[in-house]
């Protein structure tokens, strides 16, 4: 039988092993999050279609038919989609992340688990989001037969690269909430802003060269970039100084995301 | 080396293992919306960091508080130890601590064995999901796993008794349906020791029965419990072993009974009975009971005497004021003093002044008592203030010194409580005496 130590700052051995014991709580609060999510909604699970069609739609006819912005050979809403797929994964990933801890308040007070499973799981219904927006880009590109390139292997990379950078964020956004409510404010302005900040609704080739390494540090720069370099055909070289860029910038992120939340997670039931 | 292995071999013999435990807050946790993160950007920014952590310093010995402290226990497998206290002696402390929610600021726990707590009925249920839903959702956050909760479903629906209604959202459920499927959840969780606070205060008669039932058979099963508890008559039933905290430290331990008793009349101790009658403009001021020595006391020894001292002030003169008292056990009525009875008064009483009533070398075995009082008129026979409890005492004792003998003794907690002293004659001839006096005779002589 093994023996349980409680003691001041002794439990991050057993936390790790904890998080796997305790591995089903990612999917029963991920499922649990999908369960109640479109309840009581007229449309329910369209709505992870309509709203990034919107979206499109919108961005297509403001920076592509008004600001008339280049779409380096493809069609404009195609670009476009591809850029949103990652951004909307990534701000929804946030809102849901963020508050994923506060709104869980009570079970942290009462019951005892690894909180990271609540983050983490938050994100994971990020991403049953993505995948049913994922099936329409494909119903887009037959649409527009615009077959993607060999590159379209190395999605799953940039996939990656944009789960870990919503988990990073995530974590460190998660934790501040729960001690700094200022939050609940700070994400909308991010995600808002983001929006416009990061090549969504136009490429990134439109930014000039010099500052390209510098707009490279928002790590949705390289997502972005990257998702459009393995879909889209003819839309040109990737820009890989940049790719590393983001690479290190969402490693940073997840990194010290895991370790301000390890190290706030001991207090969050007496603060929250 | 030494030390290790020999604090090793007692870990394994207990099931819980509490050394030194402490756990500090600080007040200012809870900053104001104003303060909270402008304070710490404006630190963050003005700071070089050796005054930012100076502020803190100074900040935190201003609002910091102990809500436990230098509490060292050992509990055995099996042991169900019922945890009471006054609000804020820090019961939900030391249980959010067992249970892993919080970390200790200082020392240290070891569990052996599987823990599961129960700090609430339902943590984590969702107002959305039906009840199906919901028995999986809240036994993973419990620790059950996909798989056990599968083997167990059957059982915690029939245990819950909503079946028809386990496709409805809880939120339809009424608020009984809500509690027994909650409880049904929770119950069927298998650990070897089980953390329970307070969640009997929920739900009817019926279902509070239907836990302490469950609790019951699971403490018979040989199973670890911890409990927590404003009702004593359910911890003193439940529990072998009693921890009475107080101001974050173990003020008691030991076997249930005698804690609760303990606690009992500390309590009224600190809250003295007081009250007005308008009508004949008496007031109680406070009923105290004072020992041998006239001091105040809650725990008493059989043969002490028991001085009950009733202070009171008055508007108006009162005629022949008839007092009764009476010490009342478990089971009823032990020996009265009754003024309407016996004959003697006061004739009247004004101003303010006190009544005493001693009763000498109380013969009371140890177990716990209250006193209740009366004030009559004497003169028109009507009822001033009627019977009722105005203190708590116990009596406590190790009945070895008086003169008991062998392994039933611990049973006089459940005996008549009032022994008058008494002696066996064998057909030996052999004599063994009896009786609950301060200095005890010799029980066994021959003769």
């Amino acid at each position: 039988m093994t023996e349980l130590v409680i003691e001041a700052g002794r439990t991050e051995g057993q936390y790790w092993r904890d998080l796997w014991r305790y591995r089903e709580l990612f999917f029963f609060f991920a499922w649990r999050d999908m369960l109640v999510r479109y309840k009581q909604t007229v449309v329910g699970i369209s709505w992870s279609l309509i709203r990034p069609l919107l979206t499109m739609a919108i961005l297509t006819i403001v920076f592509g038919k008004f600001g008339k912005m280049p779409s380096g050979g493809v069609p404009y809403p195609l670009m476009v989609f591809c850029g949103m797929l990652p951004w909307l994964f990534f701000s929804t990933a946030l809102m849901e992340s963020g508050n994923s801890l506060v709104t869980n308040a009570n079970m942290i007070a009462k019951v005892y688990f690894p909180r990271m499973t609540i983050t983490v799981s938050s994100v994971m219904t990020s991403l049953v989001d993505f995948l049913i927006s994922s099936i329409f880009l494909v119903a887009l590109m037959l649409w527009y037969r615009a077959s993607p390139p060999y590159e379209v292997f190395f999605l799953p990379l940039f996939v990656l690269l944009m789960v870990a950078s919503s988990l990073g964020v995530g974590m460190w956004i998660a934790a501040l909430m729960v001690e700094y409510r200022d939050f609940r404010f700070i994400v909308p302005f991010i995600v808002q802003f983001g929006l416009y900040i990061s090549p969504v609704g136009f490429q990134s080739g439109v930014v000039p060269d010099k500052y390209r390494l510098i707009y490279a540090l928002n790590p949705m720069v390289g997502i972005i970039d990257g998702f459009r370099w393995c879909l889209l055909n003819p839309v040109g070289t990737i820009y890989w100084p940049e790719i590393a860029i983001s690479v290190t910038d969402v490693t940073f992120l997840l990194l010290s995301g895991i370790w301000y939340f390890r190290r706030t997670e001991r207090t969050f039931a007496d603060v929250i | 080396m030494l030390i290790r292995l020999a604090s090793s071999t007692t870990s394994s013999e207990n099931a819980i293992i509490i050394e030194n435990l402490g756990k500090r807050y600080s007040i200012g946790h809870r900053r104001g919306s104003d303060d909270g993160m402008r304070h710490a950007i404006e630190d963050a920014i003005r700071s070089p960091f050796k005054r930012l952590r100076q502020r803190r310093e100074e900040k935190r010995r201003d609002t910091e508080f102990w809500a436990l402290r230098n509490v060292s226990l050992s509990i055995k497998p099996g042991e169900v130890v019922g945890i009471i206290g006054s609000n804020g002696a820090g019961k939900s402390t030391l249980l959010k601590l067992l249970s892993r929610i919080t970390e200790p600021t200082e020392g240290r726990i070891r569990i052996n064995g599987r823990i599961a707590s129960l700090l609430e009925v339902g943590t984590g249920f969702h107002q959305e999901l039906t009840g199906r839903e919901n028995i999986f959702l809240n036994g993973a956050i419990l620790g059950m796993s996909r798989a056990e909760i599968i083997r167990k479903f059957d059982e915690i629906v029939a245990f819950s008794e909503v079946e028809e209604f386990l496709d409805t959202p809880v939120k339809r459920y009424s608020s009984g349906m809500y509690v027994r499927l909650a409880f049904a959840v929770a119950a069927h969780l298998d650990p070897e020791i089980l953390i329970v606070d307070e969640v009997l205060a929920v739900g009817d008669t019926a279902f509070q029965k239907k836990c302490l039932g469950k609790m019951g058979s699971f403490a018979q099963s040989g199973r670890t419990i911890f409990f927590v508890s404003h009702n004593l008559d359910a911890v003193r039933s439940l529990c072998q072993t009693g921890l009475w905290l107080k101001g974050g430290k173990v003020q008691m331990s030991g076997q249930a009974g005698e804690v609760i008793d303990a606690y009992l009349s500390s309590i009224s101790q600190e809250n003295p009975f007081s009250c007005t009658i308008a009508e004949y403009g008496l007031t109680i001021d406070k009923v105290a009971l004072k020992n041998d020595l006239g001091k105040e006391c809650g725990v008493f020894s059989p043969g002490d005497d028991l001085k009950v001292e009733m202070s009171f002030s008055t508007t108006k003169r009162i005629e022949k004021p008839t007092l009764a008292v009476g010490v009342f056990g478990a089971n009823g009525s032990c020996f009265t003093s009754n003024m309407l009875l016996d004959g003697h008064q006061p004739e009247y009483i004004e101003g303010s002044g006190q009544i005493t009533c001693t009763f000498r070398s109380i013969p009371l075995l140890p177990q716990s008592y209250s006193i209740k009082m009366r004030v009559q008129n004497g003169v028109s026979g009507e009822t001033i203030i009627a019977y009722q409890d105005v203190g708590f005492f116990s009596v406590a004792a190790d009945l070895a010194e008086y003169g008991y003998r062998g392994e039933f003794v611990k049973w006089a907690r459940y005996s008549t409580p009032v022994v008058v002293p008494y002696e066996w004659k064998f057909p030996d001839g052999r004599t063994a005496a009896v009786t609950l006096q301060r200095s005890p005779q010799l029980t066994e002589s021959t003769s």
